[in-house]
């Protein structure tokens, strides 16, 4: 009995649906994980992003090197240092937003190279036309230059977001309770791996295929011109 | 003086002053020592083979482009100066303060493709002029009548043919009321039966009479007949200027005949 369900081990498809509802509980803690996860590193990512393309030198080569050094280091080491470390210094985090803060961080270093890409593919004449018009440099990159970046980051993000999903199993390492450490602890109760398993690959699979499909219809429903903030 | 001196230099106090600029790219010198004065409302073409630093100058004077030596001034505003850093050796605010001068039209229009019409025209009046929205919808409004596009106010650009864009990106650079407006090729990347209907907006706006213009074109007769001046470049320099009429039927320079031999 785990979260107060019991199983029933009568039957492979008695016992699929017997543990969905403790499965259920680790999907959204997957779900929460995913969501926060990502949030971190769409904003932090575009952040790191402008940093690096600031003209001030003292600016933009600490940016890089962050970068540099976030996506040179393991996830897992990246954890393992939030969770164990830092509470040494006197921050302890609960497992949950070690493990959020983690997989943002680390994925913003990775968006922050999709959106690099897509701030530079804005033409020239963009900036130009900004220039004759006198329009301050934040003023450019906020009504001009982000959102016309935006329809074309949008796949690549889209991609890092199933990437993200498929990478929070990891977070049990740092005793964050999700779907796939539920699934084993079945597993080590009722020495059947098989169906639990089984049940959580699957679960995954459909919400991949559900986010993608997702990202193909926001995809298709932005102008591919970007979108005017007002 | 010769009369064709007294057209070169005007007799008023010069609104734009070139001294010795020198601009390179890289070791490609595009203007050398390159002087220029433009008096307050006149109207100047810039005309020459590519490559002899015409658009250099529309350029430099939006801030486009630094240079490297000389001096220039416009309206009492020097590009350069000597506390200041970047690449014109001034700070932001002082280089905004010179923009706030000058407008462009640039050869492929660059109007924001995620904006409406309107929105382009009315963007810099708010965010820079802190103009009421309605104040510049209105504004925004009449200007687009002016270029005979108010009924397209709601259109985006892709929605727009490449003359109907210009003539956007016209009424954009007045929105912000400029005292320099300069036309870099403004017609160069159209197709020939949108060239009129540009060049008809831009013929209307040479009769303001306070409007500063510089324009690079290689409509020959349009800039007979719009210009106070023509400006003969060549090699970053200008070999040859004065009176349209002038320039166009009795040449001095044996490079200037050449080059109108080649485009007329």
């Amino acid at each position: 009995m785990i979260y107060g369900f019991a199983w029933d081990t009568s039957s492979a498809a008695a016992f699929a649906w017997s543990i969905l509802p403790i499965l259920g509980i680790g999907l959204i803690v997957t779900l929460e994980a995913t969501a926060a996860g990502f949030v971190i590193a769409m904003l932090l990512g575009l952040v790191l992003a402008l940093l690096r393309r600031s003209r001030l030198r003292a600016i933009a080569w600490p940016t890089a090197a962050a970068i540099e050094f976030i996506r040179d280091t393991p996830l897992l080491v990246q954890l393992f240092f939030l969770y164990y470390v830092l509470p040494v210094y006197g921050i302890t985090l609960p497992a949950f937003v070690t493990g959020a803060i983690a997989l943002g961080v680390q994925y913003s270093a990775y968006t922050s190279e999709v959106y690099r890409a897509g701030l530079d593919a804005v033409p020239k004449g963009q900036w130009e036309a900004a220039v004759a018009l006198n329009l301050s440099r934040v003023r450019t990159y906020t009504t001009i230059i982000v959102p016309q970046a935006i329809p074309r980051v949008l796949p690549a993000l889209g991609n890092y977001l199933v990437s993200m999903l498929k990478e929070t199993p990891v977070l049990s390492v740092v005793t964050v309770v999700d779907m796939v450490s539920l699934a084993n602890m079945i597993g080590d109760r009722t020495f059947e791996y098989l169906v639990p398993l089984s049940l959580v690959g699957l679960i995954f699979l459909i919400l991949t295929l559900l986010c993608s499909a997702g990202i193909h219809l926001l995809e298709r429903a932005l102008p591919k011109s970007g979108i005017a903030l007002q | 003086m010769t009369q064709a001196a007294t057209m070169a230099q005007p007799a008023s106090e010069p609104l734009i002053r070139f001294e010795k600029v020198v601009k390179r790219f890289g070791t490609l010198t595009v203007l050398d020592d390159f002087d220029f004065t433009v008096a307050p409302g006149e109207k100047v073409t810039l005309i020459g083979p590519s490559g002899s630093g015409k658009s250099t100058v529309l350029r430099i004077l939006m801030t486009l482009e630094p240079f490297q030596e000389g001096n220039l001034v416009l309206g009492g505003m020097a590009y350069h100066q000597p506390s200041g850093h970047g690449p014109f050796r001034a700070n932001e605010r002082h280089l905004r303060q010179i923009r706030s001068q000058v407008g462009m039209v640039f050869q492929s229009f660059n109007l924001f493709p995620h904006m409406s019409v309107l929105r382009n025209v009315i963007e810099a009046p708010v965010a820079v002029l802190g103009l009421k929205r309605a104040e510049a919808e209105c504004r925004a409004v009449e200007l687009l009548g002016m270029v005979g596009l108010a009924d397209k106010k709601d259109h985006f650009p892709s929605q727009l043919s490449g003359g109907q864009q210009q003539r956007v990106a016209i009424a954009r650079a007045l929105a912000m009321r400029p005292r320099v407006l300069l036309f870099d090729e403004p017609t160069s990347a159209l197709d020939p039966q949108l060239v009129g209907e540009v060049l008809g907006v831009i013929r209307s706006l040479a009769h303001e009479h306070d409007l500063t213009m510089l324009l690079v074109t290689h409509e020959m007769r349009f800039a007979r007949e719009v210009s106070d001046r023509v400006c003969f470049f060549d090699k970053g320099r200008i070999v040859e200027q004065g009176e349209p009429e002038r320039i166009f039927t009795s040449p001095e320079q044996a490079r200037t005949r050449e080059f109108l031999q080649s485009v007329l």
